[in-house]
Order: structure tokens, then sequence, then C-alpha cells
């Protein structure tokens, strides 16, 4: 996770900052909700950072107070993504898993975690995505003339069905397949939005809290854990 | 400066490897066991759900890594160099103790009639099915071995198609999950004979480690508190004890080394730091799993034995089977989900033989705790919202609510299902990879249909609302995955299989192979007691046979 995606002013009210010394030529950061959360442990999201991305961090941690400041190579927050792959990524991922009395797939950091996996083990797939999200804009210009984020809801749906189905129009569909792409789309909003915190998504443990599942998620640990007074 | 040489090298630490180095090692004989894995402890295991050996969505926790390709040729011509997350890739972690560190420790005997399907059910047209070289009697006492020594609790007095035994399992069953308690009675009014599943888990203390905690990280992880048992933590630390053996972990197997007399020499490996070294020893032992195992015979070629080693009559590789799993998710209006682990709990045997239509069958049990991203890809299908707001109230709705029940369908072994090394792709040790190809046989997709049905009744019995029928086998892909064996068939005829049956290579009098490998078919079970109890014969026999270092062995 990008220090500065979290950095937003209600993230910045509910988390507080450490930063521990260095260790191994790493630095850690630790991000801790703060005491109204039920749980003082977010152990989960202690993320690591290679030393320059910690002095941008660091920067960015200390410009916490005004505004974000990028620190990806491409001048955006995002490892892999530009800004507008990212805007269109989170209204599809929050179309496969809408928000509704639970956060959706984008509150929970799905694409946060998918754009860490394309610089990790899913590497073999940046061009899918990249191909595949203007793919998305296509379709949605060829059947409602906008971008897919300018949408209403039962477009954004309907352009997401065609891509399932394969029937969506688009000049990247000529050459390579939609609704294997939407696979893609699909299951990795899951593994973000149902998986391990530690990779980036199901932010605070979000969807394991919505499905009723003790967190953190190991029997015998949790006695063990701080006690917390409300 | 060449190694000290040694009585015996054994290669792999798994549920095979690890007991052979002990039973060795205790007879006195000095041992090397190499692994190509490191040595992990429960603290090394960061009970990740998207990345362990059940599901590797972002990688396997054991291993093997990135530096492990292998080649899978698909029946269409086409070629793929895949990583070891990839579904033909056939997995098996790559660690001190194998898979016996992370598995979910289902501990099954064999039925009689599984070491004579052939004789049971007659020839099979477009299959090398044939009956084993020994018998459910021969193997036995040294089932019984594994049971004590390992670790089993369990109670199948309940089983009344099992096998005789001439003594109980030593720990009796965990506690019944909820699972347990509505399949219990659901099975006995449709006058099925469940019981709890054998598994090789403390359920109290044994063996001086402590009893199960009953957490949900199970299958596919470490355990937290060492109570699932496993050859690391069983018979290897007591190998080492004997100092008679000596572990090497993160050594990669290059090829076993024959002198000019057609006798074993030793192994020649890179060590952790990448140094190629040349282990000499009196005999070898390769326990590396299926594809491993039939790969480095393979990669073992010399003028004597231009076609790898054990291979004369091309056997080397062949019948990589695996199992067919099949079963039902059912859908119910009460809560399932106890989050006590493991989960299996209670299983059936009354389809494992006398099935109408089709050779063999398999056991059925009820499924490990899923986590909701397995729950996600687990339970699909037909009338199963993908995504959406309709998945979202799904999972909602009934991810505590669902139930499996599923099992693995004994397959049909086929000669052209098969591992062989790909001259073009190598690892990141040179090492020529594996290349996997291959198909099913029809009777696989006729017995998974039969036990998917049943498995559908016994959920509708006990109560679901819904129920969805899976199978994962397609006729045009081969097998194998984590249940792998066959590739070194064991047989009296040197013409027909590769190991004579007390798993030695029959044209070479030092050489075994004690793993997965071996089976001439693999059960309607999960195989890994099958495998131990081989171990446990073959170590018996090697100890009994050998003459000393200067002898033949």
């Amino acid at each position: 996770m990008h220090f500065t995606m979290a950095a937003s002013a209600e993230l910045r009210r509910m988390y507080s900052i450490c930063v521990t010394p260095p260790r191994d030529g790493r630095h850690s950061l630790c991000v801790n909700r703060r005491l109204d959360s039920e749980r003082v442990s977010f152990v989960e999201s202690r993320l690591t950072f290679s030393r320059r991305s910690f002095l941008q961090a660091a920067v960015a941690a200390a410009a916490a107070g005004g505004v974000a400041v990028g620190c990806g190579k491409n001048g955006t927050p995002w490892r892999f993504f530009t800004v507008d792959e990212a805007r269109t990524l989170a209204a599809v991922t929050d179309q496969i898993i809408p928000p509704d009395q639970d956060p959706g797939a984008s509150w929970a950091g799905v694409v946060n975690f998918i754009d860490r996996q394309l610089c990790g083990p899913y590497k073999a797939l940046q061009q899918t995505y990249r191909k595949g999200l203007t793919g998305v804009d296509q379709s949605s210009r060829g059947l409602y003339a906008k971008s897919f984020v300018d949408l209403a809801s039962e477009q954004q749906i309907d352009v997401l069905r065609q891509l399932e189905n394969g029937k969506a129009p688009g000049a990247i569909w000529k050459q390579a397949s939609s609704s294997e792409f939407f696979g893609y789309l699909v299951d990795h909003t899951m593994q973000g939005f149902y998986g391990d915190p530690r990779h980036g998504g199901n932010r605070e443990g979000v969807s394991w809290k919505m499905l009723g599942l003790p967190y953190p998620p190991i029997r015998g640990r949790q006695q063990n854990a701080p006690k917390q007074k409300t | 400066m060449a190694l000290k040489h040694v009585n015996a090298v054994v290669v792999g630490s798994g549920a095979g490897g690890g007991i052979v180095a002990k039973e060795l090692a205790e007879a006195g004989l000095s041992v090397v066991l190499l692994e190509r894995g490191k040595w992990f402890t429960s603290f090394d295991d960061r009970k990740d759900d998207l990345r362990n050996q059940r599901t590797s969505a972002l990688g396997a926790s054991f291993g093997p890594d990135e530096r492990n390709p292998r080649v899978y040729a698909d029946n269409s011509g086409g070629e793929h160099v895949i990583p070891s997350n990839h579904w033909a890739y056939s997995n098996n972690a790559a660690c001190v103790g194998g898979g016996t560190l992370s598995y979910g420790a289902m501990a099954w005997r064999y039925m009689e009639k599984d070491f004579r399907l052939r004789s049971t059910y007659g020839a099979v047209e477009g299959s090398t099915l044939e009956d084993w070289p020994i018998s459910y009697s021969d193997l036995e006492p040294f089932y019984e071995k594994a049971e004590w020594e390992i670790g089993v609790s369990g109670d199948d007095s309940g089983n009344i198609f099992c096998a005789p035994r001439r003594r109980p399992l030593p720990m009796p069953p965990l506690a019944p999950n909820r699972g347990f308690k509505i399949l219990e009675p659901a099975a006995k009014r449709l006058g099925l004979h469940p019981f709890p599943i054998p598994m090789l888990r403390n359920s109290v203390p044994y063996n001086g480690r402590g009893a199960c905690m009953r957490c949900r990280w199970c299958v596919g992880y470490a355990c937290e508190v060492n109570a699932k048992c496993g050859t690391q933590n069983t018979v290897i630390p007591r190998a080492i004890e004997t100092r008679n053996c000596e572990l090497r972990s993160e050594c990669i197997a290059k090829e076993v080394v024959t002198d000019e007399r057609g006798r074993v020499r030793g192994v020649a490996y890179f060590d952790s730091t990448g140094r190629l070294q040349e282990q000499t020893s009196d005999l070898v032992v390769v326990s590396c799993s299926a594809v491993e195992s039939a790969r480095l015979l393979l990669n073992s070629k010399s003028r004597l034995f231009p076609n790898g080693l054990g291979n004369r009559y091309d056997w080397v590789g062949r019948n990589l089977q695996g199992h067919s799993y099949t079963g039902a998710a059912g859908l119910f209006d009460q809560e399932i989900y106890d989050d006590l682990g493991p989960g299996a709990s209670i299983a059936i045997c009354d389809f494992n033989h006398g099935n109408p239509g089709f050779v063999g069958g398999g056991l059925l049990a009820n499924e490990f705790l899923r986590s909701p991203y397995q729950v996600v890809t687990g339970v699909a299908g037909e009338g199963i919202p993908r995504w959406g707001a309709a998945h979202k109230d799904f999972m909602r709705r009934y991810f505590k609510r669902n139930m499996t029940v599923m099992g693995p369908m004994q397959e049909m072994p086929m000669f052209e299902s098969r591992v062989q090394v790909d001259g073009k792709v190598k690892d990141a040790w040179g090492i020529p990879v594996a290349r996997i190809s291959g198909r099913h046989h029809p009777n696989d997709l006729l017995g998974t249909e039969f036990m998917a049905g049943k498995a559908e009744a016994w959920l509708k019995e006990a109560g679901a609302t819904t129920t969805i029928r899976f199978h994962w086998t397609f006729l045009d892909i081969p097998s194998g995955g984590q249940h792998q064996a066959g590739t070194c068939r064991m047989g009296d005829d040197p013409k027909t299989s590769v190991v004579d049956k007390y798993c030695r290579v029959h044209e070479l009098d030092n050489l075994y192979v004690i793993d997965g490998s071996v089976h001439v078919t693999n059960g309607g079970f999960n195989p890994v007691l099958t495998i131990m109890a081989i171990a446990y014969r073959a170590s018996e026999n090697l100890v009994k046979t050998w003459k000393g270092s200067h002898g033949r062995a």
C-alpha cells in the first residue's frame, strides 16, 4: 500500500503513524488504528519499504497535513496504473463488489491490491490490464458514448455483462478476449476483497467482518491481544 | 574436497524419504538426507489465505519457487512453460517433510481390492490397469507402524468396509464439529456407514507434542502448535538423533551417478551455495514424489543407461496419476460454519468399490474449513451469482451456511500420461525440467458423475436446500496433482514395471525408489499413509538384506 493513498483526510483521522528504526537496511512503517477502533492491533498492514520509497513515504508523512504527494515512478500514487486506469478499475471493481451496508471493493483497497500484484506475482498480466482497461473504456464509449466512470450504475453493469459474454464493442476486443479479461477482473477483485489484508486489499479485514469471521484470524491469539478500553 | 563416503543417500525428505532415512539410520547405516527445500517451522508460515499450498493464487508458501518451472504439453500440440501455481504443475511442497508439513493429514489405509483392481474388475481398455505385486496383508503391519510412529487419531470401528486391522488407532478422534453432527444422522438415514476420518493429527498429547487446538488454518499450512504429524516433526528428528543421519536442506539433486560396472555410485547435487557436489554412497534411495523422482531417473543418463536409470523398457515416468476429485456443495438454512478446525471430520467408504457401470470409486468426506476466497472459488457454478450485488448478498447469506462433500475418485492408469524431461527448458541450476502430458481415462468421468450424485444425495438428506455438483476432471488434460503417483510402477516383471516389490529398481541392485511413484494404482483415498507403509516395508527389507558397505546392498 502506498502511504499517500492512506493519507486521505478521513484516514489520517483514523490512523496514527509510527516509523520504526531501520533494520537490515529496510525501514518499516506501521500504520496503527487510533483508539476509536474495536481492536488496536493492525499488524497486518505493517508495511515494509525500501530505503528510497521509505524516504518518499516519509516526505508523504510530513506532508500529511497538506496535499498528497505521489511516490510512484510514473508520477501517480500507483506502482503500475495511471490515475485514469485506477479510476476506471475502481469503478469496475465497485460493480463487481458494490458498496451497500458494507463497504465495496474500492473502499477495501482492491485497486491497491491489484496494483501491487501487477508488480509482483501478476507481473505477466501488466499488458493484459493496460489493454483491458483501455478496452473497457472503448466498450463503454461504443455503447453509451461516455467513459466508464461517467456512466450510470445500470449502464456500467450492462458494459460489464457484455464484457463477460464476449460481446462488448471495442477495437481491443478484436485481438484480446474480453471475457478472459473480465475473468481476471472478477478473480482478482475477489482476492483483493476477501484475501488477507497484508496484500493491500481487504482493508481492516472488512470482508471478514461482513461475514462474521473473527478477526484477527487465529484462534488462541485473540485472548492474547491487548484489551481495548472504549 | 570430496565428501565422506556414506552408506546411503536419500533424495527427498517427504512422507517416503523421511521414514527411510530414520529406519536406515536406526539400523546403523550412515545416511545423507538431501532436501531441495528449507526446514520451515510453523513460525515461518504466515497463515496467508492467498499464498499457501492449498490456495496458491499469489504463490506457494513452501515452494517450489520460480526457479523451478515445468513444461506442460497439451493435447493439441501446444507447449507451455508453467510456474508452480499452475494447475498442471502437480505441485508438491518443496521443504523438509515435503507435503506432510502442510497437508490435510487424512490417514487412509487402502482397501484389499485397491491392490487387486485388475483381478477384481478385469482389464480396462486403454488403461495399463494392473494388480499390485503385494497385497493388503503384506502392508498391514507397516500401516500399523505408520499409525503408531507418526501418530493417527480417529476411530474406524464404524467403517464396515475397512480391511482387517490388528491394532486400533493410537488416538481417539477429535470431538465432532457441526458438519459431523449434521452429516452423521443423514448418512445413517440413507443406510450409509459414516465414521470419523482417521487423521495424522494429535487429538491428545502424543509423541511429545500437544493436541490440535482446532484453529482454521490447517490444510495448506504448517500447524501453529505442531499437532499435525509429518515426517518433519517425527521421524526426521529421530533420524538426526541417531547421529547417523545428516540432513542437507536446499540441495538440488542433479543426477544419480553410476559407475562403469553399472552400479549406482552416489548423487550429484548442487548444495545451498550452488556448488556442484558429489556424495558417494553404497546405495541411493529416490523419494522425490512421482514427478520429480521420474525426472531424476530420466536425467541420470550415461553410456550404460542412455535413456536414464530403470528405463530400459520405457516405463519411467509413465502412468502418472492422481485423483479425480468430485462431489457437491450444499446450501443450508442453518449455520454450518463453526470455525472449528480442521473441518473435515466425517467420511463414508460405501462407494469405494462395487459401483454400477465403472471401475473403482472413492471415499466421500466433508471438506476442510474454507476461507472466504475459497468459498468464492469453491461454491461456484450455475445459479451462483459470480459478481455484483447478488454475489455479495450470496456471500453474506451462505458463507456460514454451506457445506461441501467430496472425495478422491480412483483413476485408471494411462500409459500416455507421463513425465518426460524437456531438452529445451532448464531450471535455475541448468537441469532439464519435467515435461508433463497426458489425458484421463473415460472411466474417471463415469466415476466422478456417480460420486457427485451420491454427495448430492447425502447433502440433501442433511437438509441442503440447493446442491451444486462439481468435478474438476476433463478427459483431455493430464492427471497428477498433490496425490501424484504411478511413474515408477512396482511389479514382478521388469518389462512392465520399474521397481520390484521392495522398491528396488529392477536393473540396478543398489538403487531404490520409495514414494508414491511406485503405486500401481492410487486407491480411492489420500495416499500418504500408504506411501509411509511402503517406506517402512521397503526399509525393513533393505536393512535385512544389508551386508555392509563392501557387500552388495
